[in-house]
């Protein structure tokens, strides 16, 4: 039986014939006395044996739990794990030998136990709280092996069986996970093998690491954590790679929960992109990524791009959306937004995902101050290098739009540059007829030859042969766009300046989640019918008279916010909401205006990640029996502040209760001065118009701090 | 969990293959070329852990051979790393200054040192 079982033992599955002879032998073999047959029959079970086998042994198994001679123990053990991973049913026979085998004094037991335990409890929820009883013993285990010096069996490089203190350090994290009193038991176990344990070698690195991972996944103490920090941070700085690439692993683990605490390490991380190695530098990218917010983005922009100019082609794409994405969160000005956005189609415009083209030109478009600045820089850009796609689409768009302001002359933000007519041409011919040119880039260079026939002052006589050109051209979609321009050009020649004027801005799809833009879709469409502009000049009245009680009379600052950029903010923010796991510390709600059934009220929430930004919500309720008609709220509050009023999503509350109309309040408060609101609302009730101004008293204290 | 730990040779012989999953007998010769094409193409200052598929590899070398141990991810990669090592300090103990040739030969010997120490 011996030779059938080491023969056995290599066969790779137990679908022959052979095997179901074999469970007889087996359970003979295995009450025999003798421990080496014992052994083998232990072992071919636990390599081949299949569910069925298991099934019926595993009383057998279990009886050898708890025999005198400690290798058929061992292996008695091992075998019990290999069953278990086959058949989790068999757990509630394991369970109860578990408890006694904790006791064992041989090392290969104890480590099998902790592997059985730790099986049984990954399996089954009532075997883990069956096994939270007995993480007082383990931690005395735990500690007895740190405390023990040097022992001949079981040290390895000065730290005593490291593969038994990591095993149990692994049980320990999954039983005190979620777990309040396991953890507290471990708090001081932990902070002890932190401490003592010997960092030289590698070994002692590994139980250490351990003991990292487990305390950031207990519910362990803040000094503790920092602890783990602290020695992640060590990690980092250890010129090791296998060190270093395990400190950035659990890094970014933990970068979700203690933000703070890991963007103190962030120069060593930043650091670590510039390795060689492409692991390190996919993980450090990787956190590099989740460590940029709203104050460092600048600088770890800068870093960034220069890895994004060295770094391996695969990672390119990666590099280059993650900047993209972080730029759009925390970008502090809109030229610098349109400049990093330029600079990484630059340098890694072929690996940028397909909307980054769209994004831009919403962004361009909706940057009025900006379009003679993007324009000459779009359009130098180009004269150098007409390779990377999408930066030529971006830029034929641009041109083609904004051609007049490129003619004009100069431009304060950069140098001079003296563009000619026949230049721009050149160059958009260029493009056309280029062959790295996509199809669709040659689309946007034809539109945009189009559009500059109506704003250049020159003759248009080049532009209509190289239309008339494209009017044979194979390309289908070039075809359509050449015969249809030409057309215009004939036919309809009175029409041409109003068809190829300057486009409205372009609605926001993109990078937002597709379910939160349909939930948004009702309010957009709302939004949109709603003119702003009225409300600008009368909100310049409100300000006026905030102003004159602060004391200094100086020119309110222009508050239009634009459909546009509402469109944009009304998208953003359910973004910011959801993302952010519920606020740290919800501010009451606030009643502040009732008059013959119309109640007013604001509820605030201040996203976590901006701690300047408060986003009040005004939610008008009619509980009275006729509607309240052409309703509007204007809000001002003093200089320091910025304040931006969102369209409400309708101007009527209906009656009895009936659904109510909301309005988003967004107030920046940099310098967490005291935050005063001045509210304005004019409506019609009753057949009654009716105008009402206050000021909100008693807002809270956590509106401003 | 270790799915397989490899000793192969930097021509890429396999000199000692253990599997602790199942894996088909055409697969696993397919699994070691690519295993030791990624880490012949690492050089001595990348660090030794590699992100394969869907399971990691730690990979260390000794002279001519590389010891790869193909781990899942709940793995502790530094524990890996100096079981590695404690494996051939074992080797070394019995062996005398072990080398290729002795693993080879001896692959009996080797198996069982490896199956006592993975399995306990």
């Amino acid at each position: 039986m011996g030779t059938l079982c080491t023969g056995t033992a290599s066969w790779p599955n137990c679908s022959t014939s052979t095997c179901w002879a074999t469970p007889p032998t087996l359970d003979s073999d295995l009450n025999q006395g003798i421990q080496v047959v014992q052994g083998l029959a232990l072992c071919t079970l636990s390599t081949v044996g299949s569910a069925e086998m298991c099934r019926d042994l595993a009383t057998e198994v279990e009886k050898l739990l708890l025999q005198p001679g400690s290798y058929v123990r061992k292996k008695a053990v091992l075998t019990a794990v290999h069953m278990i991973r086959k058949v989790p049913e068999l757990s509630n026979i394991f369970l109860p030998p578990c408890a006694q085998l904790l006791h064992e004094r041989h090392h290969g037991i104890l480590l099998g136990t902790i592997t059985l335990i730790t099986e049984l409890c990954e399996r089954s929820p009532a075997a883990l709280k069956h096994f939270q009883k007995v993480v007082p013993q383990l931690v005395q285990i735990l500690r007895t092996l740190v405390t023990t010096g040097y022992s001949t069996e079981h040290s390895i490089s000065g730290v005593s069986d490291p593969f038994l203190q990591v095993q149990i350090l692994r049980l320990l994290r999954i039983l005190g996970q979620n777990h309040e009193e396991s953890s507290e038991t471990m708090n001081d176990l932990l902070a002890q093998v932190a401490t003592n344990t010997d960092t030289s070698r590698n070994a002692g690195n590994a139980v250490l690491f351990e003991t990292v991972l487990t305390i950031m996944d207990i519910r362990s103490a803040t000094g503790l954590r920092v602890l783990a920090v602290n020695i992640l941070g060590r990690f980092l700085l250890n010129s090791d790679k296998n060190i270093r690439y395990v400190a950035l692993t659990s890094l970014l683990r933990m970068v979700q929960s203690d933000h703070s605490a890991v963007q103190r390490h962030r120069p060593t991380v930043v650091e670590c992109l510039r390795e060689v190695d492409a692991s390190l530098s996919r993980r450090a990218l990787e956190l590099s990524l989740a460590l940029v917010n709203s104050s460092n983005v600048r600088a770890m922009t800068q870093e960034l791009q220069s890895f994004l100019e060295s770094c391996s082609p695969d990672l390119r794409a990666d590099c280059a959306s993650g900047i993209l994405l972080a730029a759009e969160r925390f970008a502090p000005t809109k030229r610098w937004h349109i400049d990093t956005i330029l600079r990484v189609l630059t340098t890694a415009g072929t690996h940028v995902r397909d909307d980054a083209v769209a994004n831009l030109t919403q962004l361009i478009g909706g940057a009025q101050e900006l379009h003679a600045y993007s324009v000459r820089r779009l359009y130098s850009a180009l004269a150098e290098d007409i390779s990377q796609q999408p930066l030529v689409q971006v830029a034929a768009w641009c041109i083609g739009e904004y051609g007049d302001l490129l003619l004009e002359g100069s431009c304060e933000e950069t140098e001079p540059l003296q563009v000619e007519e026949e230049d721009v041409l050149a160059l958009l011919e260029k493009v056309l007829q280029s062959h790295m040119s996509l199809p669709a880039t040659r689309g946007y260079a034809l539109t945009a030859l189009m559009k500059l026939s109506t704003r250049l002052r020159g003759d248009n006589n080049r532009i209509r042969q190289v239309v008339s050109i494209y009017g044979s051209c194979l390309d289908m979609e070039l075809q359509q766009r050449a015969v249809e321009y030409n057309t215009l050009f004939r036919k309809y020649d009175h029409m041409r300046a109003a068809i190829l004027e300057k486009m409205p801005l372009v609605e926001r799809g993109g990078t937002q989640d597709e379910e939160i833009k349909e939930s948004k879709e009702a309010q957009l469409s709302e939004a949109s019918l709603v003119p702003t502009e009225p409300q600008a000049s009368e909100l310049l009245d409100l300000l006026d008279l905030l102003d004159g009680t602060s004391g200094a009379a100086q020119p309110p600052p222009p508050l239009e916010p634009s459909p546009g950029d509402v469109l944009v903010h009304l998208l953003d923010l359910p973004c910011d909401l959801p993302s952010a796991s519920p606020p740290p510390a919800s501010i009451p709600n606030l009643r502040v205006f009732e008059r013959e059934g119309l109640q007013l009220n604001l509820s605030f929430v201040r996203p976590p990640g901006t701690p300047a930004l408060l986003l009040i919500t005004i939610t008008a309720i009619n509980t009275s029996e006729a509607d309240v008609i052409h309703f509007i709220c204007q809000a001002a509050v003093p200089k320091s502040f910025q304040l931006q009023l969102q369209a409400p999503s309708g101007d009527t509350v209906p009656a009895h209760s009936g659904l109510p109309v909301t309005q988003l309040l967004r107030i920046l408060n940099p310098n967490k001065a005291p935050l005063r609101l001045k509210l304005r609302l004019t409506y019609n009730h009753f057949g009654q118009s009716v105008q009402e101004i206050f000021e909100v008293n008693n807002l809270p204290m956590e509106t401003w701090q | 969990m270790i799915k397989f730990f490899l000793m192969v040779n930097k021509q890429g012989q396999t000199r000692l293959s253990k599997y602790y999953e199942h894996v088909e007998i055409n697969k696993r010769t397919l699994l070691e070329t690519e295993v030791i094409k990624s880490c012949l193409s690492r050089s001595s200052e990348q660090c030794s852990f590699i992100e394969f598929k869907d399971f990691k590899l730690i990979y260390r070398q000794y002279a001519a051979l590389f010891i790869v141990v193909g781990v899942n991810d709940t793995e502790n990669e530094m524990a890996i790393y100096e079981f590695i090592h404690n494996f051939v300090e074992v080797l070394d103990e019995y062996f005398s200054r072990v080398s290729e040739l002795d693993v080879s030969f001896f692959k009996a010997v080797s198996q069982v040192f490896l199956s006592r120490q993975s399995t306990g």
